[in-house]
C-alpha cells in the first residue's frame, strides 16, 4: 500500500469531501495561497477557489462564530484553528454557542461543523503554542474529539468529522505532519467511538492517544524483551469513547496505563483512569496508572521541554513497577 | 411619523404585532410575579417597534438571531404564544421542548436562529448565516438584533470586520435603549455607535426605534440593498426598555428616574404612537382596534392557561439532543 504523511492524508480527507459536498467550505489564517503554517492545506485553494477555502483575519473568534452560524444554516464548515493553544480565544462560540445549540433547542437546530487544530510539545514552541488541551473540549457535553495517531487515522477521521452532524473537534500532533502510514487509495471512513487495537498483549494495557501512541509501542517493544507482554489500543476519538474495548483489555491484562499529552491533573488520563476503577476494578492487579504532560506550562529549553512529556522510556519504567506489583507515586 | 407605501393591511399586522409583544411581556411579567415561571426574563416592553419594524420587512427564509430581551423578536418573526409560553415555563410542547426556555428560544420554521444568553454572542452565529447564503448562492438575509451592551463585545468588530470585506447580507441592528444592564450607556460606550461600523466601511443609519413605519421604511430599503449584494448595514435604533434589566429589577432608581421613564412611557410609546395615526389617517376606528386588543388579550389568556396546564417533558428527555444523529 502506499505511504503518505499525516499532512496529505488531511489534504485528502478534505479535498475529497469538499469535491463530494458543495455547502463544505474551509476557513482561517493563512489557509489559502499559504496553505496554513504547515502547509497542510497546499493546493486546495488551487482548486476550489477562494471563495470555499477562505482566508480570515486573526480573529479567532469571529471566524469560530461564523462557521456556528453556516453550519446551523445549511453549510458544513472546516475552521483551521492555527494552534491548538488559541482554542482559549474560540471558547464562547466553541462551548456555549455551538456545544450547546442542538440541546437547547430541543433537537431542531445542529452544527455541523469540523474544528481541526493541533497540539503536542517538542517543537520548541514554548508556553503558548505547544499545549495539547483535548480535555478542556471533552469535557463540553456537545462536542466530540478525534485524536488521530496516524495517517491513516487522520484521513478516516477527518472525513467522519466532515459528514458528522456535530461540532468535531480534531487534534493533530504538529510533530507527525511529515510522519508516513500506509493508507489506501480508496475511500474509507473511520467510525467514531470505535477504539483500534493496535497490538495484543497480556501483562499491561497502554491506552494512548495521538503521538502517544508511537510512545506507548516504542515502550511496548521495550518490554517485550523483557518478556512483559503490553496491549496497546487507541481509542482514535476521545469522545464517544469505546469504554468497552478498553474495558476488556484491562480485565484481561488487570493493568493498565493511560498515557495522553495533556497535562495530567483533570485530564483524560484520568477520566479513562477512573471509567476503568469503577468498571474492571475487581480485575485489577494495580492500580490503573495516569501518564500526561507534567503540570507546568510547557518551557521552551529543550533541556526542561523534553522531561514534561511521557517517553517510551518512562513508560516502559512504569510498565516495568507495575507488573513487580511495586507501588508508583504517581505525579 | 414616516410614510411608507405599504397597505392597510401591513399597517394593521405591524400594529396587531406590536400589541402581541407587549400583551406577551405583560403576561411573562405577571407569570413571573406570581411565581409561576421558573427562573427569570427579559421584558421587551417598550421596544416592540423595533423587533416588528424589521421582521416586517422579512420573509420566513430570511433569518435572525435574537438575545436575552428576545420575546419581541420571536414574536414578531411569526412565532406563536401557545409554543412561546410553553417554553417560558419549561413544558414539552415549547419550540424547544423546555430546554432552552427565555433566554434560548428558538424558532427555525419562522428562521429564528435563537435568543443568546451571552451578551452579542450571536454575532458570530449572524455573520456565519449570512456567509452561508453568499457561498452557497441564495438571497435571503440575516438580521442581528443586540442591544447597546453588547456594543462593548469585541466579536461585534470582528465579525463586522469579515462581513464587510466580504459583502455579506446581513444587517447588524443595535438596539439602543439607553441602559447596559443596570449602568447607563453613556458610562460603557465611547464616541458614537455608528461610527465603528463606519470605520469598517459599513454604512451606518440611525432612526428613531419608537417610529415603526421609520423602522420598517428604512428596513426593507436596506434589506431589498442585501440581496442586491450590497450589505452589510448597521442600524442604531433608538428606543427605550420600560422594564428594569430583567424581571426582578423592580427598585432601579439608583440608576435611572421614574420621570425618565413616565416621560418615555407617556411621550414615545410605539403602540400608542402608532395608534393615534392609524385612526387619523382613517385605517382603523378606536372600536376596530379595542376589538383587536381584546382579541389578542384573550389569545394570550388562552396560551398561558394551555402552558400552565401543559405536560413537563419526560425526565427521560434529559439526555436527548446532546448530539444530533
Amino acid at each position: 500500500m502506499r505511504e503518505i504523511t499525516l499532512s496529505q492524508a488531511v489534504n485528502e480527507a478534505i479535498a475529497e469531501e469538499m469535491r463530494r459536498d458543495p455547502t463544505v467550505f474551509i476557513m482561517g489564517e493563512d489557509v489559502a495561497e499559504a496553505g496554513t503554517p504547515f502547509k497542510v492545506l497546499s493546493g486546495l485553494v488551487e482548486e476550489f477557489g477562494t471563495a470555499r477555502v477562505i482566508d480570515t483575519p486573526i480573529s479567532e473568534p469571529g471566524f469560530v462564530g461564523l462557521a456556528v452560524g453556516a453550519a446551523m444554516t445549511g453549510a458544513r464548515p472546516i475552521v483551521d484553528l492555527m494552534f491548538g493553544d488559541f482554542i482559549y480565544l474560540v471558547m464562547d462560540q466553541l462551548c456555549n454557542q455551538a456545544a450547546k445549540q442542538h440541546y437547547m433547542s430541543g433537537g431542531k437546530l445542529s452544527v455541523p461543523m469540523v474544528l481541526r487544530t493541533n497540539m503536542g510539545a517538542t517543537r520548541r514552541s514554548a508556553a503558548q503554542h505547544s499545549q495539547s488541551l483535548q480535555a478542556l473540549v471533552a469535557h463540553i457535553p456537545g462536542l466530540k474529539v478525534a485524536m488521530p495517531s496516524s495517517a491513516y487515522e487522520a484521513k478516516g477521521l477527518m472525513k467522519t468529522a466532515i459528514r458528522d452532524n456535530n461540532p468535531v473537534v480534531i487534534f493533530e500532533d504538529k510533530l507527525m505532519y511529515q510522519d508516513k502510514a500506509p493508507v489506501p487509495e480508496e475511500e474509507y471512513l473511520i467510525p467514531f467511538g470505535v477504539a483500534n487495537i493496535k497490538r495484543t498483549g497480556t501483562d499491561i494495557t497502554f491506552i494512548a492517544t495521538s503521538s502517544m501512541v508511537q510512545v506507548a509501542e516504542k515502550a511496548a517493544d521495550i518490554l517485550a524483551k523483557e518478556g512483559i507482554s503490553a496491549e496497546v489500543i487507541d481509542p482514535r476519538t476521545i469522545v464517544p469513547l469505546d469504554e468497552a474495548t478498553l474495558i476488556e483489555s484491562v480485565r484481561k491484562t488487570s493493568r493498565a496505563i493511560v498515557i495522553d499529552e495533556g497535562h495530567q491533573s483533570y485530564g483524560v488520563t484520568a477520566e479513562i483512569a477512573s471509567r476503568l476503577n469503577e468498571k474492571a476494578f475487581y480485575h485489577l492487579d494495580a492500580p490503573v496508572l495516569r501518564m500526561g504532560a507534567m503540570d507546568v506550562p510547557v518551557p521552551f529549553s529543550p533541556a526542561l521541554e523534553d522531561v514534561t512529556v511521557p517517553t517510551p522510556e518512562t513508560v516502559a519504567a512504569n510498565a516495568r513497577r507495575l507488573c513487580a506489583g511495586e507501588m508508583i507515586d504517581a505525579a | 411619523m414616516a410614510k411608507t407605501k405599504t397597505n392597510t393591511e401591513d399597517y394593521l399586522r405591524m400594529y396587531r404585532q406590536m400589541v402581541r409583544i407587549r400583551t406577551f411581556e405583560d403576561n411573562a411579567n405577571q407569570l413571573y410575579l406570581s411565581a409561576q415561571m421558573p427562573g427569570l426574563t427579559h421584558m421587551y416592553s417598550g421596544e416592540e417597534a423595533v423587533a416588528v419594524g424589521i421582521c416586517e420587512a422579512l420573509t420566513d427564509n430570511d433569518r435572525i438571531t435574537s438575545t436575552h430581551r428576545g420575546h419581541g423578536h420571536c414574536v414578531a418573526k411569526g412565532a406563536n404564544f401557545k409554543e412561546m409560553f410553553c417554553e417560558l415555563l419549561g413544558k414539552e410542547e415549547g419550540y424547544c421542548r423546555g430546554k432552552g426556555g427565555s433566554m434560548h428560544i428558538a424558532d427555525q420554521s419562522h428562521g429564528n436562529l435563537g435568543a443568546n444568553a451571552i451578551v452579542g454572542g450571536s454575532m458570530g452565529i449572524a455573520t456565519g448565516s449570512a456567509l452561508r447564503a453568499k457561498l452557497l448562492g441564495q438571497n435571503d438575509v440575516t438580521v442581528c438584533f443586540f442591544g447597546d451592551g453588547a456594543t462593548a463585545q469585541g466579536l461585534l468588530y470582528e465579525v463586522m470586520n469579515m462581513a464587510a470585506l466580504w459583502d455579506l447580507p446581513v444587517i447588524y441592528a443595535c438596539e439602543n435603549n439607553g441602559y447596559s444592564e443596570y449602568t447607563k450607556t453613556e458610562e460603557i460606550a465611547a464616541g458614537s455607535i455608528t461610527a465603528r461600523a463606519e470605520a469598517f466601511g459599513i454604512e451606518a443609519f440611525k432612526v428613531d426605534g419608537q417610529d415603526v413605519l421609520a423602522v420598517n421604511e428604512l428596513t426593507q430599503t436596506l434589506v431589498a440593498r442585501c440581496r442586491k449584494g450590497e450589505g452589510p448595514f448597521f442600524i442604531e435604533l433608538e428606543t427605550y426598555r420600560y422594564h428594569g434589566h430583567h424581571v426582578g429589577d423592580i427598585n432601579r432608581e439608583y440608576y435611572r428616574s421614574k420621570d425618565e421613564e413616565k416621560d418615555w412611557k407617556e411621550n414615545r410609546d410605539p403602540i400608542v404612537r402608532f395608534r393615534g395615526w392609524l385612526v387619523d389617517q382613517g385605517i382603523a376606528t378606536e372600536d376596530e382596534i379595542e376589538a383587536m386588543n381584546a382579541e389578542i388579550e384573550a389569545d394570550a389568556t388562552q396560551a398561558v392557561a394551555y402552558a400552565e396546564a401543559a405536560k413537563y417533558p419526560d425526565v427521560s428527555e434529559v439526555d436527548m439532543h446532546v448530539y444530533a444523529d
